[in-house]
């Protein structure tokens, strides 16, 4: 019964302050570790050099990239499907943070593939896939804008994002699927990773340190939505 | 130190990652409390 | 700007940008999908005539040599092999044993005349004396 309770906006807002507030220190200290893991603890590349500390941010971003847009559609289906106020606030929430952990992937890989690959873009699966996903947040976002009642922007913009859902197991898989630039994983649920500890540590460190700022943020931006629309 | 500054001859593309992606995080939060305290009055 | 005005403007953003997402999946599906072919792909003449396309695989070790501002080198995969002529930089990761993709046009002579040289390395990430250990370990494999 507590979660229908919390599923009221004005119920939700007093929690979504105190979740924000303990996920932005959680995630501040976790920068920290994870940054100092990455550039004192972490070895140097036998291949890439220190180029290769550019993943401590571009995997855990592209992790982010994907897992938000996955949370919004979910919140979206559960706006299309229960019309809950609050399911539509949260889309809405989530959506200009996974558009910047998009651009922060994108930004990053391309700062990384100069030095490695010999080129900032190649036209391949996994990075035109990744851009499409860029553009599914920003047309998300731009849907909203253009409709005043926030009840029917919420249901127009959930489309999208319920539709847009397809393009996550495209990026994830693309590597596999097709022939590509971009490696493969090197991190899965299926085997071994392919690093040394202390590399992986900071990576997932990090990844953590995204994640608890994502929330915060969100948690954040939720407060607004609600007192803006008057809730 | 200057060496950890070089990243072995790769700081514009290491920094240029770690500097954007801290701007970018920053302009978020500080637009995000700026938003809140329109939000509040 | 009038609310009406904002929203008109606000709608078209969102078809523009929805516009530019549909044009790049069909371009990408219609020719970056295959994002190069292999040594063996070319072989067999699965790869477009007399246009620009990439061929992908390794540089054969011992293959690499520079004739001035030329560099020769074979594209194996381990099945079929093509002969490759590039002048310019190369990648910092362009090594003999490792991931290659080069784009350029095939010539008669069955040469491939690359306009550029892009490295693809792998997925493992480890530090200098575990890669040293390792490639020593294969070396005293390939002994036996």
């Amino acid at each position: 019964m507590k979660w229908f309770w919390y599923a009221s906006p004005q119920t939700f807002y007093p929690l979504a302050g105190r979740i924000a507030r303990w996920s932005a220190l959680g995630a501040a200290v976790l920068a920290v570790c994870g940054l100092y893991i990455g550039f004192f603890v972490a070895p140097t590349d036998a291949q890439q050099g220190e180029a290769y500390r550019i993943i401590f941010i571009h995997v855990p971003a592209a992790w982010m990239s994907m897992f938000i847009y996955v949370v919004m559609a979910v919140w979206s289906a559960l706006c299309l499907a229960l019309n809950t106020r609050l399911s539509g606030m949260m889309a809405a929430a989530l959506a200009p943070t996974g558009a910047l952990f998009t651009f922060i992937a994108l930004w990053t890989g391309s700062l990384w593939g100069k030095p490695t690959w010999g080129t900032y873009w190649v036209w391949d699966a996994r990075l035109t896939s990744e851009l499409i996903l860029l553009f599914l947040y920003l047309g998300f976002i731009a849907l909203r804008a253009s409709i005043d009642d926030p009840r029917r922007a919420d249901r127009a913009a959930a489309v999208l994002a319920v539709v847009g859902v397809v393009n996550v197991p495209i990026i994830y898989y693309s590597v596999q699927w097709w022939n590509t630039l971009h490696q493969g994983a090197s991190v899965s649920l299926t085997r071994a990773p392919s690093m040394a500890a202390t590399m992986l540590t900071g990576m997932l460190v990090m990844a953590l340190a995204f994640w608890l700022y994502a929330i915060a943020v969100s948690m954040v931006r939720v407060r607004c939505i609600i007192r803006e629309r008057g809730e | 130190m200057s060496d950890f500054w070089a990243m072995g001859g790769y700081a514009w593309y290491v920094w240029g990652s770690y500097g954007v992606t801290t701007l970018v995080l920053v302009l978020e939060v500080i637009a995000l409390r700026r938003r809140a305290r329109e939000a509040k009055t | 700007m009038k609310p009406r005005h904002k929203r008109l403007a606000a709608i078209a953003f969102g078809l523009a940008a929805l516009g530019i997402a549909t044009a790049l999946v069909l371009s990408a599906f219609e020719k970056n999908l295959v994002f190069f072919f292999t040594p063996t792909q070319v072989v067999a003449n699965e790869a477009p005539q007399g246009r620009t396309f990439r061929i992908g695989g390794m540089v054969q070790t011992g293959s690499v040599k520079r004739e001035g501002i030329e560099v020769r080198f074979v594209v194996t995969d381990t099945a079929k092999s093509i002969p490759v002529v590039y002048s310019g930089a190369l990648p910092d990761l362009f090594r003999e044993g490792k991931g290659v993709v080069a784009q350029g046009q095939l010539g008669a002579d069955g040469v491939f005349r690359a306009r550029e040289v892009l490295a693809k390395h792998d997925e493992n990430y480890m530090p200098p004396e575990a890669a040293h250990a390792v490639e020593k370990a294969q070396k005293t494999l390939q002994l036996k």
